[in-house]
């Protein structure tokens, strides 16, 4: 399998992601640069990192998805190919159309840059397998704009459809209002879209990969991202 | 053709909550201003636009705001157009 993994101007998680994707976990890897037209054949997963794509001028990930590449992304999710958004990527996974609601202004007003806990919700996406339902990750994130907002109609079908994916808890893996850091509805910290092939969430997996930097709690990720495509065979 | 002048201004939906309005507003609270409420704060764009006339120059910022200026999931907006004679 091989990731592509998308270079906005402003991006600046790219190539942390790379690094994990590749020296962590021995995953084939390359970026793709925002002008390009399409994604190549060979790429299965398409990785939107982290940043501040275009300045986050108008609203975080406005301008981004309009970059060529995104009519692309967006093809390649509607024709099943797995789309990780990682913070700025999730927002601009967001402005795309490609998952539901919108990411507002941290409700403290402040950029957060801290470590959190967040519970696996759902383990049966191509992103979560190597995880358990339930479990508790700790996961850094760092964000000025993570405020999760869905309209009610969307959250319910959200929750039916079991499309929220991690959500911020306590070191128990409890809800909690004070475990909530920046005031996202119902504490989602990262949803998937109904067909399970695009994720997005705040938190970075990619800076969560070696024990010695505080955490290796991303690595479930990208492990199963692989363990999807060895079975899919490719 | 003619010249036309769009002012596009965007705010969060009412349902939304508006930190930066209710910080602003905690902030006019303390220097005395105490019967402020509602402070919404938001974006305020200008462009010139040729069209044909007014109808087809609101038509074109309505677009645009639908598609870009604005999101419609978060964000509520109003245009105003003025013919600009130069």
């Amino acid at each position: 399998m091989k990731v592509g993994i998308v270079v906005f101007p402003g991006s600046n998680c790219d190539r942390d992601t790379y690094y994990a994707v590749q020296q962590v976990c021995g995953i084939d890897v390359q970026f793709l640069w925002h002008k390009d037209g399409s994604i190549p054949s060979d790429v299965q997963c398409v990785i939107l990192p982290g940043g501040f794509s275009y300045g986050d001028y108008l609203r975080s990930g406005a301008i981004a998805r309009f970059s060529p590449i995104m009519r692309d992304v967006v093809r390649f999710a509607q024709q099943g190919g797995l789309v990780l958004g990682i913070c700025n990527g999730f927002q601009i996974l967001t402005e795309a159309g490609l998952l539901p609601g919108a990411l507002l202004r941290n409700a403290n007003e402040r950029f957060i840059c801290r470590t959190v806990h967040v519970r696996v919700e759902n383990s049966s996406t191509p992103f979560t397998t190597s995880y358990t339902r339930g479990q508790v990750l700790q996961l850094p994130i760092a964000h000025g704009e993570g405020r999760y907002y869905a309209p009610p109609e969307v959250l319910d079908q959200l929750h039916q459809d079991e499309q929220i994916v991690f959500r911020y808890t306590d070191s128990n893996g409890i809800s909690t209002p004070s475990s909530n850091p920046n005031g996202s509805v119902d504490n989602i910290a990262g949803i998937c879209n109904r067909k399970r092939n695009v994720l997005g969430l705040m938190p970075h997996p990619e800076r969560a990969i070696e024990a010695l930097l505080g955490s290796e709690d991303g690595k479930g990720i990208f492990y199963s991202l692989m363990h999807y495509f060895e079975e899919v065979g490719v | 053709m003619a010249l036309f002048q769009a002012t596009i201004t965007i705010t969060l939906r009412s349902a939304i909550l508006d930190v930066q309005g209710k910080t602003v507003e905690h902030a006019l609270h303390a220097l005395g201003f105490t019967t402020v409420q509602h402070v919404r704060i938001g974006k305020y764009i200008t462009l010139e636009l040729e069209a044909t006339d007014s109808t087809e120059a609101l038509s074109l910022c309505n677009q645009m705001s639908e598609q870009l200026l604005a999101n419609p999931v978060i964000e509520d907006y109003t245009v105003t157009i003025e013919q600009l004679h130069r």
